[in-house]
């Protein structure tokens, strides 16, 4: 798949989209992840009915978390499509992805464990690796460990 | 109160916590369950035990000192471990692999896919009360194999064997003898187990039609692996991604029909028959002499601490015995991966896990937990 022509794809489908591409993923505004991720869901043209990856990154100096997405099609046996989306380290919100991929249920609360990214509509944000009684969130880049050494 | 039962009886729920010791749950994995009864109403995995970070111990250490760290994740598993991470980091920094050593990686990814895929129908026969007979006979073929992994990589189960554009070291001598030996032997082995199992009767009853997975909810679900494919999905990464050199060989995917517990053990049976033959095929075409390290690949081994691949990002996958294991690697331009995260199959195929309990036994709920196949090396990170 062409990411150019995915792109035009996806603005015809979804008009005054602000999108960006970088390497092989598109950049994407948080309001719109939603109904982009139901776009190549439900066009049979992309079918991307499989969420096969959900997990964040922590960019300290440019001042934000990044949501990756990979999408691919179980059915076309095609992509991936990759969706970034980037939430401000202050008010890390944005929405979940659940309501369309039952798959994202346990890596959000992964990444909502260890990034402290918060899912808005997730029916069950708690922690999973970590203990509920933990403090802060250690995959953070300014997370400090008790004995760190350096 | 309004519990509606037929008699006069007024009944309660209980609420029951299985593990995080207990034998059946694979590990220290923990079930909190809500029964009515014997019938389980409620049920949610509590899972971190064996949590350590694993990606974050990652990100503080140069590429290559993780290949032996991904041994530990699927514990069971190391070659598949290794293979998803050194192509996670391929793509990552552009590294070829020559012929010989991408025969021999296949050759030890289905030698895996063998050894897990016994053990697993040998300890969901322990779940069914079966105490560790056939789990012996599964022992027996996966020593064998762990012989030729030691003689190959020097250790059984952590085997480090993957190297960025290669493996670590060519085959000592005889030992293809070995892997052919085991490769004949091996379909009678599965014949011996299936004469023991398929036909059996206990099995069969409390295994089919106990814990159906539907096929749309599977998909969305993004479950993987064998637990996919017995839902009637047909989705392998070998085929779809054909990485490596899988688009060389000529297999079959099984397919269940139901997706219950029996379907799940049976697709995975028929799997170790295909593994067996593409590992025939592998074995006639493995050319007989070359390398096995790519020029960049020996440049990233050389100096491990110095070697930088280009900025970028990368998503890795393969279909590892469990389903998709995928690797996320960032890299920033320095030695250290700027961001690395591992997509385990056994947690994500966790997710299900109370639809396909709900309404069961608990009795149910064990071989269904066992049925799905979990390391918690893997499920924990």
């Amino acid at each position: 798949m062409n990411i150019q022509e995915v792109k035009d794809d996806l603005l015809k489908a979804i008009p005054n989209l602000q999108i960006e591409i970088e390497g092989n993923s598109f950049i994407i505004p948080k309001e719109k992840l939603l109904s982009i991720a139901r776009f190549f869901k439900e066009s049979p043209k992309y079918s991307m009915d499989y969420l096969s990856c959900i997990t964040a990154a922590d960019y300290l100096a440019k001042g934000f978390f990044e949501s990756v997405n990979h999408l691919y099609s179980m059915q076309k046996k095609q992509g991936p499509i990759v969706l970034k989306v980037r939430v401000p380290r202050e008010n890390p919100r944005m929405p979940s992805l659940v309501s369309l991929y039952r798959g994202a249920e346990f890596q959000e609360r992964e990444a909502y464990d260890l990034f402290g990214i918060i899912y808005e509509g997730h029916p069950d944000l708690r922690r999973i690796l970590l203990w509920d009684e933990f403090e802060g969130h250690p995959m953070r880049k300014d997370y400090v460990t008790e004995d760190q050494d350096s | 109160m309004t519990l509606q039962t037929n008699s006069s009886l007024q009944t309660e729920l209980l609420e029951v916590s299985i593990g995080p010791q207990h034998p059946s749950t694979h590990g220290v994995f923990r079930l909190n369950a809500v029964l009515d009864g014997e019938t389980v109403v409620k049920l949610k995995p509590v899972m971190g035990y064996l949590h350590r970070n694993h990606e974050q111990l990652a990100e503080n250490m140069p590429y290559l000192a993780s290949m032996p760290y991904t041994d530990r994740l699927d514990y069971l598993c190391s070659m598949t471990n290794n293979f998803a991470y050194a192509l996670a980091v391929e793509k990552l920094a552009g590294i070829d692999v020559p012929e010989r050593a991408q025969y021999l990686r296949v050759l030890m990814a289905e030698l895996t896919r063998l050894v897990n895929h016994s053990l697993l129908v040998g300890f969901l026969l322990n779940d069914l009360g079966a105490w560790f007979t056939p789990v012996f006979y599964a022992f027996r073929e996966r020593e064998k194999i762990l012989d030729f992994f030691e003689a190959v990589a020097g250790s059984r189960m952590m085997c480090n064997y993957f190297r960025f554009g290669g493996v670590k070291a060519d085959l000592p001598e005889g030992a293809l003898e070995q892997v052919k030996k085991i490769v004949q032997n091996y379909p009678r082995f599965l014949d011996e187990f299936e004469r023991l199992l398929a036909g059996n009767e206990i099995l069969r009853s409390r295994c089919q039609n106990t814990g159906i997975l539907p096929k749309d909810l599977a998909v969305n679900a993004s479950i993987t692996g064998p637990m996919l494919r017995a839902s009637g999905v047909n989705y392998d990464i070998r085929k779809a991604d054909a990485y490596s050199i899988y688009d060389r060989f000529d297999f079959k995917i099984p397919l269940g029909m139901v997706g219950d517990v029996y379907d799940r053990y049976y697709v995975r049976v028929l799997e170790m028959r295909e593994s067996v033959k593409i590992l025939e095929q592998v074995l006639k075409q493995i050319p007989g002499k070359g390398d096995i390290l790519s020029a960049k690949g020996l440049q990233a081994g050389r100096a491990p601490r110095m070697w930088k691949p280009p900025a970028g990002d990368a998503y890795g996958r393969i279909e590892s015995p469990k389903g998709e294991l995928g690797f996320y690697l960032v890299s920033d331009g320095s030695p250290k991966p700027y961001r690395y995260h591992v997509r385990p199959p056994s947690f994500v195929n966790l997710t299900i896990l109370e639809d396909m309990c709900l309404g069961q036994k608990i009795a149910d709920a064990v071989i269904i937990l066992g049925s799905v196949d979990i390391v918690l090396g893997e499920v924990d990170r």
